[in-house]
């Protein structure tokens, strides 16, 4: 039975210490959806992301994927996360592989699948961020735009039902953070869910269906685009937006 | 007999062992360092033939067991050289000339890592080569090395069990004594590997004491 | 006695038995020292509370105990706890405990050198936690604790000697009963010297070989220390 809702995040609380960074986090995402976060930087946006595949584990409240809990799950964890990727800012590439075993490594070990079919299906992904040629190359050798793409094909190899990018462009130079975000672009209009952490707003502008300004752990408001960006009605929301004015 | 006895009886004569254990492990840092330091210099600064003789000596020194420089030194060369020396001299001479060919590339390492800024800078100012190492490159490189020897200590402590082979009465000796003695066997000689593991983490305390009192901040073991 | 005919006729032949006794002793522990290396760090590194500090307890006595001693408590020890095993088993056994211990070191080392984001980036393309070791962590481990491992076979190479301590005839022993037996020191200590030099350097080149063999383009190849 599947559900409205592809994720549901209902009242996430997360503490580091006595700091509080997730003050009660809830909404919804439709199948589709491109979710855009923004916000002061250290206002939980990353910690958010990290609790809906766990790899911070909140202290209160629920995730779910498609209906099914991922919280408390114990060793299960494994299996939620094949249908959940991420894309970090770090890129985190596997530096002892080449751009195509990084992308195959997964299927081949976590689904199972034989050497030959994962190798097929690791250069379509490459072929769908544009770096097939760059297959044999090492992440050392790439540069960090191209980096990001082989590190999204290797998350799209998993045939998620939702990817996390968390702050996907921030360690890039702005030329190479523009052939990464048209990467994200396709695969928006493609159809895949995306939560997307970014400071980039001209690109949560056109490719956002949902904006949701955080601050303070908490979201301070959250709408269409062209609601958040042109007319916020939250004078803290005013207060971030017209600081990116020029964008 | 029960391991609590024997200890308090043997104790005065593993205490002995103990000692002789220590004075072995300190000639062999000391000559070590005696030794090592001019090799480090020799082969940072020296001619090409002095770099040639200190290669040769590292690779001798450290490419032979120490049971065999042992045997090598105690049956061949000292007599030969009409040396009558006491196993523990020979012991601790052995110890001492391998543990220069150690340290003298723990010293070379820190000497090469202290940037060539600090060299030409102080030349400029008008300091001969030889002040310039004094004053400016090895009060570094020492600092630098002192993480080496908390290598080095552990390394020649275990080895100074191996003068054994040679009659030298230090712990491990002594720990035999006893057992053949007593006919008390795995609890003594377990007692004799918690004292080494004693003496062991004693050493370490006291290095780590002396990396503290010499730290300089900011200063961190690479230097450049 | 002449000495070419020493030489040729005694000294060779009988290190040359040695030598063999010398690389079995070798060629069984290394392997060994190696696997059981990999386990105690990865369960140092890896484990849970007990197991973790099981690992930490057996590096510290491992690493204290001179092997020397611990040969003797192999030895001459276990035997009047019903544990009779011979000379060569005894001195294997030994090796291998304490090669582990050091080999750990290293490995562990080099694990922690890797970045936090490979494990994490493993996770999170739902691999468990066994997985990202095997197939993430310890391909990229072991390549950068190469050069501290092969620093502790050429050690192994020369502290095979000790097991002449426990009657097992390798080469240093071979050389010991010929110099007794001939009065022959100098001439005998100095062959044994010669053969494991070689073996110490044919060693070290054979190491540099592997580690270039295995290095792969940019990745660090020493450990953080």
């Amino acid at each position: 039975m599947t559900s409205e809702y592809i994720l549901r995040i209902v009242d996430l609380h997360k503490n580091f210490g006595d700091r509080e960074v997730l003050h009660g986090i809830s909404f919804n995402v439709k199948k589709g959806d491109t979710i855009v976060f923004i916000g002061p930087s250290g206002t939980g946006k990353s910690t958010l992301l990290r609790c809906i595949n766990q790899l911070t584990e909140p202290d209160k409240g629920h995730v779910y994927i498609d209906d099914d809990e991922v919280t408390g799950c114990g060793h299960r964890i494994s299996e939620y996360r094949q249908r959940i990727g991420m894309v970090f800012q770090n890129f985190n590439l596997f530096d002892h592989l080449t751009a195509v075993q990084n992308v195959e490594i997964a299927p081949i070990k976590v689904r199972k699948m034989k050497p030959a079919e994962a190798r097929k299906k690791a250069m379509e992904e490459l072929r769908r961020v544009g770096m097939q040629d760059w297959a044999d190359h090492y992440p050392s050798e790439l540069s960090g735009g191209q980096a990001q793409r082989v590190s999204i094909a290797r998350s799209l190899a998993m045939d998620p039902e939702v990817i996390l990018f968390d702050e996907p462009t921030s360690a890039l130079d702005p030329e190479l953070t523009r052939e990464v975000l048209e990467v994200m672009k396709d695969l928006a209009k493609s159809g895949m869910t995306m939560l997307v952490v970014t400071h980039e707003m001209g690109f949560a502008r056109s490719v956002a269906t949902e904006v949701v300004f955080m601050e303070g752990g908490q979201i301070v408001e959250q709408g269409p685009p062209a609601e958040i960006m042109k007319n916020p009605k939250h004078p803290r929301t005013r207060e971030f937006i017209g600081k990116f004015a020029e964008h | 007999m029960d391991i609590l006895t024997i200890l308090v009886q043997w104790g005065p004569y593993l205490l002995g062992g103990i000692a002789v254990t220590v004075g072995l492990v300190a000639s062999a840092l000391a000559i070590g360092f005696v030794l090592g330091l001019p090799i480090a210099l020799g082969q940072v600064y020296g001619s090409r033939i002095l770099r040639s003789i200190a290669a040769v000596y590292v690779w001798f020194f450290r490419g032979l067991p120490i049971l065999v420089l042992l045997f090598l030194f105690y049956f061949g060369i000292f007599p030969v050289l009409g040396l009558d020396f006491p196993a523990f001299v020979v012991g601790a001479v052995v110890l001492g000339l391998r543990g220069a060919a150690y340290q003298s590339q723990i010293f070379r390492g820190a000497i090469q890592s202290v940037s060539e800024g600090q060299m030409t800078a102080a030349l400029s100012l008008g300091m001969t080569p030889w002040m310039a190492v004094k004053a400016v490159i090895l009060p570094q490189a020492l600092r630098i090395s002192l993480p080496g020897w908390s290598n080095e200590y552990p390394e020649i402590l275990t080895d100074s069990a191996v003068c054994y082979a040679i009659g030298v009465m230090e712990l491990l000796t002594r720990t035999s004594q006893i057992v053949s003695q007593t006919y008390v066997t795995m609890p003594v000689y377990i007692a004799c590997a918690c004292i080494f593991i004693l003496l062991n983490y004693a050493g370490m305390q006291v290095i780590y004491r002396v990396e503290e009192k010499f730290a300089i901040p900011g200063f961190g073991v690479k230097a450049g | 006695m002449d000495p070419t005919v020493f030489i040729t006729q005694i000294l060779m032949p009988a290190l040359w038995q040695g030598l063999i006794i010398t690389l079995e002793l070798v060629i069984l522990t290394a392997p060994f020292g190696l696997l059981l290396g990999i386990g105690i760090a990865l369960g140092r590194q890896y484990g849970g509370r007990w197991l973790s500090a099981a690992c930490a307890g057996y590096i510290v006595f491992f690493k204290g105990c001179p092997l020397l001693l611990l040969l003797f408590m192999i030895y001459f020890g276990l035997p009047t706890i019903g544990i009779t095993l011979p000379a060569f088993t005894a001195s294997v056994i030994g090796f291998i405990l304490c090669n582990a211990a050091y080999n750990s070191e290293y490995i562990r080392g080099a694990i922690k050198s890797i970045k936090d984001g490979q494990m994490t980036a493993a996770q999170a393309l739902g691999m468990t936690k066994a997985q990202a070791i095997e197939t993430i962590i310890l391909p990229q481990a072991m390549r950068r604790a190469l050069p501290g491992l092969s620093n502790e076979f050429i050690y192994l190479i020369k502290y095979s000697s000790l097991a002449y301590m426990i009657t097992v005839v390798e080469i240093s022993g071979a050389g010991k009963l010929v110099a007794t037996k001939y009065f022959m020191y100098n001439e005998s200590f100095l062959a044994v010297g010669i053969v494991y030099l070689a073996l110490v350097t044919l060693t070290t080149y054979g190491v540099d070989l592997l580690e270039k063999r295995f290095a792969i383009p940019g990745m660090v190849q020493t450990s953080g220390g």
